[in-house]
């Protein structure tokens, strides 16, 4: 092949490997401008605070007030972080510095196992398993806040384990000797000096376990009760913004439909903060 | 006697700290096992070969439709979204500066797109494919949005098994005077192979288990598909909808057991290759 062949092909290789590369840029450009044209649009023919701060979803009535969900979404996510986070960091210290080494790889694959599971077989366990044992027990009909905190809690904790071992691991390991060294024992070395060297990046796994429970969907529903009021206690139902989308967009039209593209707006807007706050958290502990 | 030293125990230094470390594991290894043994427990005993049927119909609501259309999901979206992947990371290793303002924003749409809710990717493949484009509730609908939704999983894996790739391969073959594109093809991502394929294991499972991005994409038709413009439920959706009914409890766990066993595998291969890669990785330091 002549040399001047050989360029001309280098070219248009290296022309396919950046078109590929911008396709991401373009996918998140074309999904900002799709959800937020439809969404704000909707916002403006709703007016904001009413759309935001109703307290009514009546769609029905041409009622569209999402604050019930926004705030359901983030008691639920509270709930999943209040439950999920000290497990998940407990035992991603216990696989850091504690876990026998022949046991390691069986755990940790079961950790990642956990991350692999579909959120439908998550949604349907707590649906034959939490909400009857809830059911039966306390003075609940089972779907609830706290029957979806519990399942989101525990679908949070692989990403949690995963990030926080590996913030752990990450520790220089001159920090545990040291505090050894002078003196302090195994377990002080670890959660006086470890720990809060890995903070920030225990911080950023918490953080992205926020981001995945907010964004969950279908595990969610399944068990959540989906009532779109503010529930008064962790056992009554409740509906989060990502289960008033799935629940009503199959039949809603018009400007119902366009108040729940409206929703999923106002839920990217929280998903960007949430990122957005990882990667500051993220940047400060790399620095 | 027995007394005093579970007191001295529990008053010997760390013992707090000890207690709450491998009680937190002990609760994730509990759920874990939990959710596992309890849907394979429930539904291997319903397994049958009527679910299995051809036909799917309100007497015999078989998954063979849905296993089809699952399978052609996987297929078609990692065709179209594999190949713009690993394009895009050796564009990231090889063509951009690390730290320039192109890598900067490239990582950034990269890390949002992550981010991004299935419900969303969903609602966004409605509006822009569905609707826009006007390819209907159709499994290209659904690929095309599954596509997006797998891209940045295999960028960043293809991108972390590059950089592993050793600086005096790709030395080594541009002084035998090899062009750039020819080191990429023939040196530097034959290395990097089992790091890719790790990725597309991940985003096999991503696909399979996916149900919020492809109700209002490729739709709840228990059909198998006959073209990729037909609607068509996935493994997942199928799942979502029977759970949904409660008619079919029996069918549901026979269903959350095949999902299982699928992920099971998966996750099988993939800790199969990452031992493969750690071996390869320890033999050459």
């Amino acid at each position: 092949m002549s040399k001047y062949n050989k360029k001309i092909r280098e070219g248009i290789v290296s022309v396919a490997f950046l078109i590929s590369a911008l396709v991401s840029v373009a996918a998140v450009i074309l999904i900002s401008i799709f959800i937020f044209a439809n969404g704000f649009s909707a916002i403006g023919k709703i007016g904001f605070v009413d759309f935001i701060f109703g307290q009514t979803w009546k769609p029905a009535n041409n009622q569209f007030g999402i604050f019930p969900m926004i705030i359901g979404s983030i008691y639920v996510t509270l709930g999943a972080v209040l439950i999920g986070a000290p497990i998940g960091v407990m035992t991603a210290i216990y696989l850091a510095e504690y876990c026998p080494k022949k046991f390691y790889s069986v755990f940790s694959g079961l950790v990642n196992l956990m991350a692999g599971i579909p959120s439908v077989l998550y949604g349907f366990f707590g649906l034959v398993v939490l909400v009857p044992l809830i059911r039966n027990n306390l003075d609940s009909q089972g779907m609830s806040l706290l029957a979806a905190s519990v399942l989101l809690g525990i679908m949070i904790l692989p990403t949690i384990v995963a990030i926080s071992q590996a913030s752990l691991k990450a520790v220089d390991p001159g920090y545990y000797e040291g505090s050894l060294a002078l003196g302090a024992t195994h377990e002080r070395s670890i959660f006086a000096v470890k720990l809060r060297a890995a903070r920030s990046g225990i911080f950023s796994a918490v953080i992205l376990g926020v981001g995945r429970a907010i964004g969950e969907t279908m595990a969610v529903i399944m068990v959540a009760g989906n009532q779109a009021i503010i529930p008064k206690s962790v056992l009554d139902g409740v509906r989060t913004m990502t289960g008033n989308i799935v629940i009503e967009m199959g039949y809603a039209t018009d400007l119902h439909r366009q108040a729940l593209l409206a929703t999923a707006a106002v839920l990217f807007v929280f998903i960007l903060i949430v990122n957005l706050t990882f990667s500051l958290v993220l940047r400060r502990s790399l620095n | 006697m027995k007394k005093t030293s579970v007191v001295r125990k529990i008053f010997k230094p760390g013992f707090l700290p000890r207690f709450f470390v491998k009680g937190g594991a002990l609760i994730t290894l509990a759920v874990i096992l939990t959710i596992v043994i309890y849907i394979l427990v429930n539904g291997i005993p319903n397994l049958n070969s009527k679910l299995f049927a051809w036909e799917y119909n309100s007497e015999n609501v078989s998954m063979m439709p849905a296993i089809v259309n699952t399978v052609a999901m996987v297929v078609v979206t990692l065709l179209m979204s594999v190949p713009i992947g690993i394009g895009a990371a050796v564009y990231m290793v090889e063509y951009v500066k690390k730290g320039s303002k192109l890598a900067k924003i490239i990582k950034l749409a990269t890390q949002t797109l992550a981010g991004v809710p299935s419900i969303v990717y969903g609602l966004f493949g409605a509006l822009f494919f569905v609707k826009y484009l006007s390819l209907q509730l159709s499994i290209l609908s659904g690929c095309l949005t599954l596509g997006i939704m797998i891209l940045p999983i295999v960028m960043e894996t293809t991108e972390e098994a590059l950089r592993m790739v050793p600086v005096s391969y790709k030395e080594g073959s541009l002084a035998l005077g090899a062009t750039r594109v020819q080191t990429i093809f023939k040196v530097m991502l034959r290395p990097a192979t089992p790091g890719i394929l790790s990725a597309v294991i991940i985003a096999v499972g991503r696909i399979v288990g996916e149900s919020a991005a492809l109700v209002f994409t490729a739709g709840t038709i228990a059909k198998p598909m006959a073209s990729m413009l037909n609607s068509g439920r996935s493994l997942s959706v199928h799942m979502y909808v029977l759970s949904g009914e409660g008619l079919y409890i029996k069918q549901t766990y026979a269903t959350a057991t095949v999902l299982m066993l699928l992920v099971l595998i998966l996750n099988g291969i993939s800790s199969l290759i990452a031992r493969k890669l750690e071996k390869n990785t320890t033999t050459e330091e």
